[in-house]
């Protein structure tokens, strides 16, 4: 289930993350709760808690006292802000990278991205 | 909370743990760990106050649990040679385990020897080394004990009902949070449910925390061995291997974030350990007939 690269805890935050992004999640909708991440992830509850901690100190979730959490109003809008920002050094830098490595071109990777595969 | 405070336990002239400080907060699922003959057994012994440590205290909630009736109704200690009467028949010691505990929940007993799949007619002399060992499970969870200490219940247990009494023991704790201390040699299948790891060597204490803290603590940097080397001099190295030119060095301690910074601009490459791998370097003789442990201390 778990990649065993990052602790888990991450992966689980990322995993909300990547739903926030996509809309699988919505803002203000309910997120599962640890123990239900426990379960099905056969954890220990206080590490999906930990995981929910993290979000929730970045500001994507938010806790409701005696229900649980829920996906933060900006949440969607923020964790795009910040990816955008990665996206060139995480996505990019890498490619041109092994383009570099395998001699294909500025050009050659430019026509592709325009016109899609020959 | 309970607490031990230099405990030590003798048998003549052999000393089984050896001075081991520890504070357990409740409501938590711990993994102790440890080698065969580490003290694994008469620490929980002890814990259990099946026996009396022979230096240092054990109180739960401030209070010695020895002899202590209210105390041992709320323990449940389950071990390799069961504690019950061999003669008697499965459902014959599920009555009686119910009749002593005052948490007992004899449902759930009886859905957990289904999950078994118990004959609850058969003698438990006549149960399999593997149905011995869910019998021992059953009468472990079904207890809800607050303190629960289940020490290497798995023997003979295969895979398939290994997997079912991990699978019960999170969603009972789940739904009944209580202190569980699982004693345990299978460490890789069943190290995401402890939330804390305590690793006894030699019957001293050589690590406690919680499970990520320790699992981030091993690393394994590998690249071209002269690279490798000047990385690694100066930190805790558990151990190396070498494949041709490349080296791979396990080290213990965590880097920070220049480390890895470091380490990515001299082309290492850096891979988490396992909980079980760190375990077996922590706790095994090096070449020269050191123990690794001794590096930590």
């Amino acid at each position: 289930m778990f990649d065993d690269r990052s602790p888990i805890y991450q992966q689980i935050a990322n995993g909300i993350k990547d739903d926030v992004l996509s809309g699988t999640l919505k803002e203000d909708e309910q997120v599962m709760s640890t123990n239900q991440y426990a379960a099905f992830y056969q954890i220990n509850p206080a590490t999906a808690a930990k995981g929910f901690a993290q979000l929730v100190d970045e500001g994507v979730l938010y806790k409701k006292r005696g229900i649980g959490m829920f996906v933060s109003p900006d949440a969607r809008a923020r964790l795009r802000g910040q990816r955008r920002e990665r996206f060139f050094t995480d996505v990019v830098d890498p490619m041109l990278a092994e383009a570099r490595m395998l001699g294909v071109d500025v050009d050659e990777i430019v026509a592709y991205l325009k016109e899609g595969p020959r | 909370m309970i607490s031990l405070r230099e405990l030590t336990v003798r048998y003549g002239a052999t000393v089984a743990v050896d001075g081991i400080t520890l504070d357990l907060t409740p409501d938590k699922i711990y993994g102790l760990l440890g080698r065969n003959g580490s003290g694994k057994t008469s620490l929980l012994s002890v814990l259990a106050s099946y026996r009396r440590a022979s230096a240092g205290t054990v109180t739960v909630d401030g209070v010695d649990p020895f002899e202590n009736p209210a105390l041992m109704r709320g323990t449940a200690f389950i071990r390799d040679q069961l504690d019950v009467t061999t003669q008697d028949r499965v459902d014959r010691v599920l009555d009686f385990a119910g009749r002593l505990r005052p948490t007992w929940d004899a449902g759930y007993a009886e859905h957990l020897t289904d999950v078994f799949e118990l004959d609850r007619r058969k003698r438990v002399s006549a149960l399999s080394r593997g149905q011995r060992s869910s019998l021992g499970v059953v009468l472990g969870l079904a207890a809800r004990a607050p303190l629960t200490i289940l020490d290497e219940v798995y023997l003979g247990m295969d895979a398939a009902a290994r997997t079912a009494f991990y699978r019960e023991l999170l969603a009972d704790y789940l739904a009944h949070p209580r202190t569980i201390i699982l004693s345990t040699h299978l460490i890789e299948e069943v190290a995401d449910l402890f939330e804390q790891v305590i690793v006894i060597d030699r019957g001293r204490l050589l690590v406690h925390e919680d499970t990520d803290t320790f699992k981030a603590r091993g690393v394994a940097v590998t690249g071209p061995a002269a690279v490798v080397d000047a990385f690694v001099s100066g930190r805790t190295v558990l151990s190396e291997r070498s494949l041709g030119g490349v080296r791979q060095a396990t080290l213990y301690g965590g880097l920070d974030p220049r480390d890895v910074e470091r380490a990515g601009a001299e082309g290492l490459s850096l891979a988490p350990v396992g909980v079980q791998d760190l375990f077996v370097h922590l706790t095994s003789g090096a070449a020269d007939g050191t123990h690794r442990s001794e590096a930590l201390r």
